[in-house]
């Protein structure tokens, strides 16, 4: 899939707290042979604030995006946020559906939207347009020492109509794409269970129960870090978990990673440039124990060597 | 849930009302509780998502409009995912969010406060600007020192901006406010 340019929907988290994200991603997309072209002055979608406003102001703030796009003579658009991509994905099915309700989101704005763009995360970018198999092409390094939850949050995948991407229930792109790069996955019931979502600030308490309730099923589930693809769950997660232990008397240590920062691990790219050291929760454990893959291969068979001697001496003795 | 008094009426109109502004039909949900099972925030709800939606069936426009539940729903999308009825529910509790704004009956002005600041941030700048939704929500919520312990994990990671970055498109983006604001007068 070679030579592939996207037109990039940052989305407001993406210049700030998630620039991580931001990073990572566009390295790995790099390396897979697809640019990112970011969108014309965009401007913020309006997110959930907006829907509880009205929703042909809603709309009318996110298709402004969407015009941009099409402006820029593309019919897709990729970004890396899920609530930026329920917004432009909503006012593009709702603008497309009825004719009225298009024409007074379009009264809203200076150039009209003609509901031509397809909105995709880039995760289903990766994971259908790219493809397992080239994701597992320019692996180098095995990361031996991690145990991922792959956790989705709740609006990625949901509601299907919407997001017209994996199962709304239990998706595996994430799963499948830590697999093919060699990373161990663990099944995790609370996938799609909310974080919280924007209600950190107004709402602290609630937050940290519902981050505590995931957390604690990831760890049972035997996961040794979690994997997102979304700023607000990252966020919620990494950067409140002392809080979470604060106030649930707990003792979490669990890094929270973006999935595109562990795909950079495993393609050999320098932590620093994937903003590692932007993450809360230390991660210089899992860095430590990476390994180029011929090493860990050395390691394998020395150890099998080992094993089978010892057996031979036994047999002997 | 608290007894409700039917001798309140059912108001009709309300319920036209949500079904015309929501494009859901109320009426469809058999009190299956599958919405309530998967909502999240259940626990934290005055009336449990299948009861607002009985209670809406019943037209009990008060007791809906003046909940915590319709504020405290996080459009997670559980609920309409599960709906065996094809309901959209958060589409519902949606709707009637913007109605309470609208009639003045918002239970949590904590959440009503965030959001409008994060929208007021849109609106001066074309983008969301996090220090200063923060900031200022602090100000208006008269919690100067939410979050505060969070602040030195951000800066000292060089995660956040201190001042906002003003798109070229801003004036644009302000006009789309202001013609909903004239529209809705
Ligand atoms: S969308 Fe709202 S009501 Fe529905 S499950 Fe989520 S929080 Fe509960
Ligand atoms: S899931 Fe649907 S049918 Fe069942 S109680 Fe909820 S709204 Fe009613």
């Amino acid at each position: 899939m070679a030579g592939r340019e996207y037109i990039y929907y940052q989305g407001c988290a993406q210049e700030g707290t998630a620039q991580e994200y931001d990073a990572s991603l566009k390295l790995v997309m790099a390396k897979l042979g697809c640019s990112l072209k970011e969108a014309e002055d965009w401007s913020c979608c309006g997110s959930t604030p907006a829907h509880t406003v009205d929703e042909v102001l809603a709309a009318a703030l996110a298709a402004r995006n969407l015009a941009i796009v099409e402006k820029m003579g593309a019919d897709t658009v990729t970004t890396p946020c899920p609530a930026c991509l329920t917004a432009l994905k909503t006012a593009h099915l709702h603008m497309g559906r009825s004719q009225k309700f298009r024409e007074a989101a379009n009264a809203l704005l200076d150039h009209p939207y003609n509901c031509t763009v397809t909105a995709k995360s880039n995760l289903q970018v990766i994971y259908e347009d790219i493809g397992l198999e080239e994701i597992a092409r320019p692996v180098t390094h095995k990361l031996p020492a991690l145990k991922v939850a792959p956790y989705y949050g709740c609006i990625l995948n949901r509601p299907p109509g919407v997001a017209q991407f994996d199962d709304p229930e239990n998706p595996v792109a994430m799963d499948k794409i830590m697999s093919a790069i060699g990373v161990e996955v663990v099944d995790f019931a609370f996938k799609t269970e909310c974080c919280g979502a924007a209600f950190g600030v107004a709402k602290r308490q609630m937050v940290n129960e519902l981050i505590y309730k995931v957390m604690t099923m990831a760890l049972d589930a035997g996961a040794n870090c979690i994997i997102v693809a979304c700023p607000l769950c990252q966020q919620n997660l990494d950067l409140r978990q002392s809080q979470v232990n604060r106030t649930m008397q707990s003792d979490f240590n669990v890094p929270i990673l973006y999935f595109t920062q562990v795909m950079g691990l495993a393609y050999g790219m320098d932590p620093k440039a994937l903003g590692f050291g932007k993450l809360v929760v230390s991660t210089d454990d899992i860095i430590k124990s990476r390994v180029s893959v011929e090493e860990f291969e050395k390691r394998q068979k020395e150890a099998q060597e080992k094993a089978s001697e010892s057996q031979k001496e036994i047999k002997e003795s | 849930m608290k007894p409700i008094n039917l001798s309140q009426k059912t108001d009709w109109h309300f319920i036209d009302q949500v079904r015309e502004e929501s494009g859901q039909n109320a009426a469809l949900c058999y009190q299956c509780g599958n919405c309530t099972a998967g909502c999240p925030y259940t626990h934290y709800f005055d009336y449990p998502v299948s009861q607002i939606m009985r209670l809406l069936q019943a037209g009990q426009k008060d007791l809906i409009l003046n909940s915590k539940s319709v504020w405290l729903c996080a459009t997670c999308e559980a609920c309409t995912t599960r709906c065996p009825c094809e309901i959209d529910v958060a589409q519902v509790m949606n709707t009637l969010r913007i109605m309470a704004r609208r009639e003045n009956r918002v239970s949590e002005k904590d959440i009503q406060k965030f959001y409008d600041t994060f929208l007021g941030s849109i609106k001066r700048h074309g983008r969301m600007f996090e220090m200063g939704v923060l900031l200022s929500y602090n100000l208006k919520s008269l919690h100067p020192l939410a979050d505060a312990d969070l602040g030195p994990k951000v800066f000292l990671r060089n995660k956040i901006h201190f001042l906002p970055k003003n798109i070229k498109g801003r004036a644009e983006v302000a006009k789309i406010f202001q013609r909903f604001a004239e529209k809705s007068k």
